[in-house]
């Protein structure tokens, strides 16, 4: 799932110093469950930032509402009483929430409080890893299930760098291992290393601005 | 011959190749450059110019590079796949080429994390095997990526890559070195050799592959100029593999005789590297020690070099 972390105090304060009833919006999907950005997490932050008023002597009301999910119209109808009384908006969601709120209420500022960071999963309680860089050209069937453009500092497609240290980490740290090193042990393992020694191509990053797609099987919905 | 170079023809004569290394200036001083390649003139039968080696910004290869050719000294153009994506590096190769530079060397950049630009956004749009096949398709088959568009003129580029025998995953390392040379790679550089004995059986293994028929390999030796830098390769430098011997030699002499050792030591590398069958030459990384290139060449006895 999409893993996000909260922002400074200071700079989610500087924000919204100049509003007076402010509606902070959590989301109930990934960053509930990455604990940035659910009941609780969106519960605390308006107590913090209700200090922060108050240090400068200003009394701000503040509500709070967790949506089911923010990149779903239908969740953000929820909301939609609440945010007449509100003069800006607050989202715990990932960056796409933030951004549908802003396309959905277009005449309400709407600011940030995470930064998304990656999709990852959970190594443990609060623990995550990214694991992949949705490049939308999925190489992990010939690399053993170790994502190379996610895992190699620097995405190469057909095998290490020279910067492999002698204890099989990335030239970046210690604690990161070389995800080539462990693509060569896994297949190895498997017996399959045949799968590395073609030369992969020129990579199609498919970079050309937002993207959008419609799942297989549900094309005829949205013909004109 | 695919770029006319004098590297090329050195090695296509059968002669034992030397190359040398040359950090360009933090700056645009052309006199730093200038003061450099003259240590350097004569003493090596081409020059690599490093591409913001550790992720440092320095002048930029292909301008450092044209300036050395000016000069009458031959340089290999390092290209790292870190700072340009497909479209500046073939841009930059046909620049390159239309500057007068025959040789290149194409290599993966160490990461940004380590030099001065810390939060740079990393480019690697191809890695340095892609870029190896797309120097070779400009150059054989005359065309650009993707769609294949014609380009005007020639692009005669001498292919270098760069090898590194005992980093992990070692098993792997030949294998990787063959597909750099069936991308494309006439010349391989490797990294800094200090355990010949290990050396000699990796270069078993690349003849049993046959790699060595296929293209021309340079042994990569770093001279060592006192005990500390030893060990700060051993300890931070990929695939540096120093044996206790050696160790030994460098912390067995006063720390002003250890920079002469360091030349003994890298002198009788040479020596025992030029028996080694399918060795070409080698590639000298005397990192900010080009003054002492004619030393070593001279006691190695590299010189003169030939004339082709």
């Amino acid at each position: 799932m999409i893993k996000a972390k909260r922002k400074p105090l200071d700079e989610i304060f500087n924000m919204v110093k100049d509003y007076s009833r402010i509606l902070c919006v959590g989301c109930g999907a990934c960053t509930s469950v990455c604990l940035a950005g659910g009941q609780r997490e969106t519960e605390i932050l308006t107590q913090e930032l209700s200090e922060c008023f108050s240090q400068k002597g200003q009394r701000v009301e503040f509500s709070v509402f967790v949506t089911e999910r923010q990149c779903n119209a239908e969740y953000l109808a929820d909301i939609e009483d609440m945010v007449k009384e509100h003069d800006c908006i607050i989202s715990t969601a990932c960056g796409v929430g933030v951004q549908y709120l802003a396309e959905k209420y277009e005449s309400k500022p709407v600011f940030p409080a995470l930064n998304t960071m990656f999709i990852g999963l959970d190594r443990d309680i609060a623990f995550f890893e990214e694991r992949c860089r949705t490049c939308g050209n999925c190489k992990l069937g010939y690399t053993g299930g170790i994502c190379p453009v996610t895992c190699c500092a620097k995405s190469l497609l057909n095998g290490p760098c020279s910067g492999t240290n002698a204890d099989g980490s990335c030239e970046v740290s210690r604690d990161v291992p070389c995800a080539w090193n462990k693509i060569y042990e896994r297949l190895k393992a498997q017996n399959r290393l045949e799968n590395i020694l073609p030369i992969q191509p020129p990579m199609d990053w498919i970079d050309k601005g937002p993207a959008s797609f419609i799942q297989s099987g549900y094309e005829k919905r949205y013909r004109k | 011959m695919k770029a006319d170079s004098n590297l090329e023809k050195v090695l296509n004569e059968g002669h034992f190749a030397v190359t040398v290394e040359l950090g360009p200036p933090r700056g645009t001083d052309i006199s730093v450059i200038e003061k450099k390649a003259g240590f350097l003139r004569g003493m090596a039968d081409a020059v690599n110019i490093t591409d913001c080696q550790t992720a440092v910004v320095r002048m930029s290869s292909i301008a450092t590079a044209a300036i050395l050719a000016r000069m009458g000294i031959e340089p290999v153009m390092q290209m790292t796949c870190r700072d340009r994506n497909r479209i500046a590096m073939q841009s930059d190769i046909m620049g390159a080429s239309a500057l007068g530079i025959k040789n290149m060397l194409s290599i993966s950049g160490d990461h940004q994390s380590f030099g001065s630009q810390k939060n740079a956004k990393k480019v690697f749009d191809l890695d340095s095997i892609q870029l190896i096949g797309m120097v070779k398709r400009l150059r054989d088959e005359k065309k650009m990526l993707g769609d294949g568009d014609l380009i005007q003129g020639d692009v005669p580029m001498f292919i270098g890559a760069a090898a590194n025998p005992f980093a992990p995953p070692e098993e792997f390392r030949a294998l990787h070195l063959k597909k750099k040379i069936d991308a494309g790679a006439d010349f391989i550089q490797t990294q800094g050799i200090f355990n010949i004995e290990k050396f000699r059986e990796w270069m078993e293994t690349v003849r049993d592959m046959g790699l060595d028929k296929r293209c021309s390999i340079l042994a990569g030796l770093i001279p060592l100029k006192s005990a500390g830098m030893a060990k700060y390769l051993t300890d931070n430098v990929p695939g540096i593999n120093i044996p206790d011997s050696v160790i030994k030699r460098i912390n067995g002499v006063p720390k002003e005789r250890a920079a002469e050792e360091g030349i003994a030591i890298i002198c009788e590398s040479i020596e025992q590297l030029r028996d080694i069958k399918g060795i070409a030459g080698v590639h000298i990384m005397a990192i900010e020690w080009e003054h002492k290139i004619a030393e070593i060449a001279e006691r190695a006895k590299l010189l003169p070099r030939p004339l082709v």
